[in-house]
């Protein structure tokens, strides 16, 4: 029986350009034309500036965990096989945060301010999640 | 010009709360409730000439709610309508419409109207009821990261709050037991009857962990409607009056992860201002208590105690019944019913009326009511007084 994948998100135009680098190994996140600042997700107006223009670009991929949840219930059964698994807040060395998981270590020894670097998870032809690991590890 | 004192709220309607299926939607649910506050007010009908609702989550796209219910319940002649969404900030928001509203003599009596009903009976062959699932959707990233439910970003919160803090959760244990022990007290709670220990506290499932069931909200079918009018009118009319000393909001726009704080201290300056109190005055508190952690950063940021000392504050039982700051005297949501921001008015209303049996406020002069919507995103504050 084929294994039940995670729900793919879809690749909306404001994404595309961060699955296609995330499938080339690559993190991206947006920068504002503007006034420099990082973010993530994408936004069509700067909430520091209010610029639209926006482009994509490439980070290190180091980060911390700023926050993290462990997530026990199974609301979608892609993950059934997963529970416990960790939802973080990654604070990248660039300064933006994003959401995404924490994988490779017992989610119960997962701290803030713990250490992390990217990692690359192809979930089908088209898309590949960032997720993150201890850094190091 | 104040307004302090100028209005009053001069009745209140609460439904039976949590597994009640007497309407079929949220609609029928705020009918009752307007009802049952013109009967505590002593009015009719007719002499409303506004109303406010804050719709709950399964109005849906009723964008017109407040029109939905004008019409439902055959009202005519109306003076003043609006349909609100702060989230849980949002009934304190309709209060203070209504009292600004009153005061520039757009409408006398207005009726502001909070009902919801997301939970289905349950199916013949089931054991509990059905639905809450309205909470529990996720798309995009986030689903695909495994993040589902409205738990995941108080959880977060909560966790960074722990790292920044040493906040634990035996602290959080302690706001969940305070309530239950308010609502044990309470005959209109879903929990009267069911006690809960430290150890029913840890032993219960993760919801999002660090939050255990017991540090979330229930979910509610209801309805509620406070009926504000000017304070004369107040006066003559069935109960005493409620007197809105002060109200005021603050959203402030940032990450709550980072700043780990709610919008209540700017909501309290204006608020705190207009009533002319501060915090050595105020008798009882009824706060906002989506999760537990939203009661402990409440209370930091109204200066109850220094920021990041929320846990040690409420961990000797200081909150609870005999505790030196009455916090949810009826149980709040996390024990008594979810009716977003009307929880804690409700029970505001009912405590400045000296109304609250067993679990009264031994003072009950002015009470402090907050709302907070989103993740920390909305707060409103109101002051309540029993005199003018």
């Amino acid at each position: 029986m084929a294994e039940i994948v995670r729900p793919i998100p879809e690749i909306t135009p404001e994404l595309k350009p961060f699955f296609e680098a995330s499938r080339n190994g690559q993190l991206v996140v947006q920068k504002c034309d503007g006034c420099g600042a990082l973010r993530f997700p994408p936004r069509r107006l700067c909430p520091n500036c209010l610029s639209r223009a926006a482009s994509w670009t490439p980070v290190s991929g180091e980060g911390e965990v700023y926050s993290f949840i462990i997530m026990h219930r199974v609301y979608h059964p892609a993950f059934a096989s997963q529970v416990p698994y960790a939802v973080a807040t990654i604070k990248l060395k660039e300064g933006a945060k994003m959401l995404s998981n924490v994988i490779g270590i017992d989610p119960h020894q997962i701290r803030c301010g713990m250490p992390v670097k990217v990692s690359f998870e192809k979930l089908n032809d088209e898309v590949t999640l960032p997720m993150f690991r201890p850094a190091g590890g | 010009m104040s307004l302090r004192g100028k209005t009053a709220i001069a009745g209140l309607g609460i439904t039976r709360m949590g597994k009640n299926y007497a309407h079929p939607n949220a609609i029928g649910f705020a009918a009752e409730a307007v009802e049952l506050a013109l009967a505590d007010a002593g009015l009719r009908r007719s002499d409303l000439d506004g109303v406010l609702v804050n719709p709950g989550l399964t109005w849906g796209s009723d964008v017109m709610a407040s029109y939905t219910l004008q019409q439902v319940m055959g009202l005519r002649d109306i003076r003043l309508t609006a349909t609100t969404n702060l989230g849980g900030a949002s009934a304190a928001a309709l209060v203070m419409h209504a009292a600004m509203a009153i005061d520039a003599g757009m409408a006398s009596a207005v009726a502001c109207v909070f009902a919801d009903a997301p939970l289905k009976p349950p199916k013949p062959n089931s054991k509990g009821p059905g639905g809450g699932a309205a909470y529990g959707f996720a798309r995009g990233l986030n689903a695909a990261y495994g993040l589902y439910g409205a738990n995941s970003g108080y959880a977060m919160v909560a966790r960074r709050h722990m790292h920044t803090y040493g906040t634990t959760s035996d602290q959080l244990a302690a706001i969940a037991i305070a309530e239950r022990k308010w609502a044990n007290l309470n005959p209109i709670a879903e929990f009267y009857k069911e006690p809960l220990t430290a150890e029913d506290y840890h032993n219960s499932r993760w919801v999002a962990e660090p939050l255990h069931l017991y540090d979330c909200c229930l979910v509610s079918n209801g309805g509620v409607c406070v009926i504000v009018t000017s304070a004369q009118r107040a006066r003559d009319l069935k109960k005493p009056p409620v007197y809105i000393l002060g109200m005021g909001q603050g959203h402030p726009g940032d990450d709550p992860v980072d700043s780990l704080a709610s919008g209540a201290p700017i909501a309290r300056d204006t608020a705190f201002r207009m009533a002319g109190v501060g915090l050595k005055d105020i008798d009882v508190v009824e706060f906002y208590d989506c999760y537990t952690i939203t009661v402990l950063i409440t209370l930091e940021d109204y200066g109850f105690c220094p920021k990041g000392e929320g846990g040690p504050f409420v961990a000797d039982g200081r909150i609870g019944p005999g505790g030196a700051l009455p916090v949810n005297t009826g149980g709040g949501q996390l024990s008594a019913y979810y009716m977003w921001g009307m929880t804690p008015l409700s029970e505001g209303v009912i405590q400045v009326r000296g109304e609250g049996g067993a679990r009264q406020a031994p003072r009950h002069e002015v009470c402090l009511v907050s709302g907070n919507g989103g993740i920390l995103s909305t707060h409103s504050t109101l002051v309540l007084g029993a005199s003018a």
